[in-house]
C-alpha cells in the first residue's frame, strides 16, 4: 500500500487534531515510528472482507434499559469538583475560548 | 514474623486455627512491601490505614460469627492490590501516568468495591505501563517494575505490578485489565494464573478506559480455584455498565474437547515456549481430554486489527483528559500515550477512516466469526500467550512495533469478546516462568477453571513464589 508513509504535515495535522503540541524532535521520531506501524497494519488489505459487516462490539446487545429512577448514590457537588483547585463559585474554572468580540 | 499464605483456603485456615488475625497478616505483607518494593517497584501507593481498617473489620467478623464468616464474606481477610487503573476512594490512582500523579478519586469502581464488600483487605495500588499502554511496564512514568523471578527481565505487563506483587508475595490476589494480554502476559511470565473475562462479564464502572470494545477487567492469582473464586465476587450487573449481562454461565462437561489452532504454532515460536505448549497438551490428553488440529486462518491478522481498533479508541477515551476537572493537562502525556493517540487520531481522520478503522472492524467480524465456528466443534482452544519467555528489559522499550508483536498470540480472545485463562506450567533453561493460555466460547470461565485445576492435579502443581 503506497499510502502508508506518512510525512511531516501529516504528523502536524494529526497532533492538531488530538490537541498534542509536540517539538520538532518528537514530530520526526513520530513520522518514522507512526509510519512503520501503518505500513505494518496495511496488510489488512489483503484480506477480502466484500459483504462482511464491521464489528464495533462483541456483546450482541443492543437498546439496554434501566427503570429510570435517580440513582442516591452520585457524587456531591463538592466530590465532583475535589479534582482540582480551578474552581470558583462551585464551578470548574476553563480557559476562555471566545474574546469579547465574538459576543 | 508469619510467612504469607499462598492460597484463599491456606489464608483461611490459619485464620480459624488462630495461626494469625488479618491484622498479622496485614503486617507480614506490609513488612515484606517495606522491604523489597524499592528493589522491584511494584507497589505505587501503599495504603496502610486502609488496610488496617479493613483488617480489623474481618478480624471482628471472625470473632463474632466464627467459622461461617466466609460464607457471608468469602474473601475474608485475603490480602489484595489493584491495579493502579481500579479508582479507590480516597486512595491515589494514577493509571501508571503524571497525568494522575495527584488524582485522589471520590468513588471507587464496582470490582473494587465488592472484592471489599467480600471481606478482602487492600494493601495498595500497583504499577503499571501508563494508561495500561505497553507489554512490560516500561511505559510507566514511574518507573519499571522488575520481574521477582530475575530483576534483569520484565514481568510482563500491562498489569506488570499485578503479576510481580504475587511472585514476590505482596499480596494473595491482584486486580488487572486485560484490553490485549495485559493480564495473561503478567501470569504468563510470573507464574502465575490469570483471567481475562468475557467481554460483559465484568463491570468496567470506575476503570480507567483504555480501548472500551476491547477492556476486560480480570485478576490474577496462584491457583485456578484462587482465580474462580474471585471471578464469582467480581462478575454480574452492577447497572452501571450495560455491556454487562447476568449471563448463563454453562457447566463443564465430563468429556472435553479442545482444539489447536495451527496458526499459533508457527514461525516465531520460541522453541521452548512451543515444547511447553505441547507438554501440557500431552498431559491433558493423559487425562482425557481430547485434542483436535483446527484452523483460523484470519487470526494471523488479529495484531493488525487490534493496532487499528485499541489506537483509535484510545486516542477517544484520552480526549478526556483536559486537565481542567482532575489531572494535569495534556502535555504531560508520556511518550506512548502520544503515539497511540496520534496513531488513533490518524486512522479516524478523513481520508483514512475506510482504509484503516473500518477494513480493521470488518476484519475484526471475520475473526469473531471463525472463533465462533470453532467452538462449534471444540469447548476450548490451547495457544501459548506471548512467543517468547520473558524477556529482558530495555530488550524492545526502542522499538514499538516489536513490543507491539508481544501480543500477537493474545489478540484473539480479545477482538471476539472471549475468556481466557493464562496457566502456569514450568520453567524455561534460564529458570523463567513459562505457561500457556486456554480460551473458550463467551461465559465458559467455568469450563476453563475446571480445565486450570484438571490440569493443577495432572501435573502435581504447586503455588510458587519467587526467593527474594
Amino acid at each position: 500500500m503506497a499510502m502508508s508513509k506518512l510525512n511531516k504535515k501529516d504528523v502536524e495535522y494529526v497532533a492538531r487534531l488530538a490537541k498534542l503540541s509536540l517539538g520538532q524532535k518528537e514530530i520526526l521520531k513520530y513520522q518514522k515510528q507512526l509510519s512503520e506501524i501503518v505500513s505494518y497494519v496495511s496488510e489488512l488489505s489483503e484480506v477480502d472482507t466484500s459483504n462482511v459487516e464491521p464489528t464495533s462490539q462483541t456483546t450482541g446487545l443492543t437498546d439496554v434499559y434501566r427503570l429510570d429512577e435517580l440513582s442516591s448514590d452520585g457524587l456531591t457537588q463538592n466530590e465532583a469538583l475535589s479534582g482540582t483547585e480551578k474552581i470558583h463559585n462551585g464551578y470548574f474554572v476553563v480557559p476562555q475560548i471566545l474574546d469579547k468580540g465574538d459576543r | 514474623m508469619i510467612e504469607p499464605p499462598l492460597t484463599i483456603s491456606q489464608t483461611h485456615e490459619g485464620l480459624f486455627k488462630k495461626d494469625y488475625s488479618v491484622v498479622e497478616l496485614v503486617d507480614s505483607y506490609l513488612e515484606r512491601i517495606e522491604k523489597y518494593n524499592a528493589k522491584l517497584n511494584i507497589f505505587l501507593t501503599v495504603s496502610d490505614s486502609v488496610a488496617y481498617t479493613q483488617a480489623k473489620k474481618a478480624d471482628k467478623a471472625i470473632s463474632e460469627l466464627g467459622n461461617s464468616a466466609i460464607e457471608k464474606y468469602p474473601l475474608l481477610g485475603c490480602i489484595v492490590a489493584h491495579k493502579d487503573l481500579f479508582l479507590t476512594k480516597g486512595v491515589r490512582t494514577t493509571a501508571g501516568s503524571k497525568v494522575l500523579t495527584d488524582y485522589i478519586p471520590a468513588y471507587s469502581s464496582t470490582v473494587v468495591s465488592r472484592i471489599e464488600k467480600a471481606g478482602a483487605v487492600m494493601v495498595g495500588k500497583l504499577n503499571c505501563d501508563a494508561w495500561a499502554h505497553g507489554s512490560s511496564g516500561e511505559n510507566s512514568d514511574f518507573s519499571p517494575t522488575k520481574n521477582p523471578w530475575n530483576l534483569e527481565y520484565t514481568p510482563g505487563g500491562s498489569s506488570s505490578g499485578s503479576g510481580a506483587a504475587l511472585a514476590a508475595n505482596m499480596c494473595l490476589i491482584a486486580t488487572g485489565t486485560d484490553t490485549c494480554g495485559s493480564i495473561r502476559l503478567p501470569a504468563n511470565y510470573c507464574y502465575l494464573f490469570g483471567l481475562k473475562p468475557t467481554y460483559g462479564a465484568v463491570s468496567r464502572f470506575g476503570v480507567v478506559a483504555m480501548a472500551s470494545s476491547l477492556d476486560s477487567i480480570g485478576h490474577l492469582a496462584r491457583t485456578a480455584s484462587d482465580t474462580e473464586k474471585v471471578f464469582n465476587i467480581t462478575k454480574g450487573e452492577d447497572q452501571r455498565d450495560s455491556t454487562v449481562t447476568n449471563s448463563e454461565f454453562p457447566k463443564p462437561k465430563a468429556k472435553v474437547k479442545i482444539g489447536i489452532p495451527k496458526e499459533f504454532f508457527v514461525g516465531g515460536l520460541e522453541k521452548e515456549v512451543e515444547i511447553c505448549v505441547l507438554d501440557a497438551i500431552r498431559t491433558l490428553k493423559k487425562a482425557g481430554v481430547e485434542f483436535i488440529e483446527i484452523s483460523l486462518p484470519t487470526t494471523k491478522h488479529a495484531i493488525s486489527v487490534y493496532y487499528v481498533i485499541q489506537p483509535a479508541e484510545v486516542s477517544s477515551n484520552l480526549g478526556r483528559y483536559d486537565g481542567t476537572r482532575y489531572g494535569a493537562g495534556r502535555e504531560t502525556f508520556g511518550d506512548e500515550a502520544k503515539r497511540r493517540i496520534m496513531l488513533g487520531t490518524y486512522v479516524l481522520s478523513a481520508g483514512y477512516y475506510d482504509a484503516y478503522y473500518l477494513k480493521a472492524m470488518k476484519v475484526r467480524t471475520k475473526i469473531r466469526e471463525e472463533v465462533d465456528r470453532a467452538f462449534e466443534k471444540v469447548d476450548a482452544i490451547i495457544a501459548p500467550v506471548a512467543p517468547s519467555e520473558p524477556f529482558k528489559l530495555g530488550e524492545k522499550v526502542s522499538d514499538p512495533l516489536k513490543m507491539y508483536l508481544t501480543d500477537i498470540f493474545a489478540a484473539t480472545a480479545n477482538l471476539s469478546g472471549i475468556p481466557s485463562l493464562a496457566v502456569p506450567s514450568g520453567f524455561s533453561k534460564k529458570n523463567l516462568p513459562l505457561g500457556f493460555q486456554l480460551m473458550g466460547p463467551r461465559f465458559s470461565e467455568y469450563v476453563l477453571f475446571e480445565l486450570g485445576k484438571l490440569y493443577e492435579r495432572s501435573t502435581s502443581y504447586k503455588p510458587r513464589v519467587a526467593n527474594l
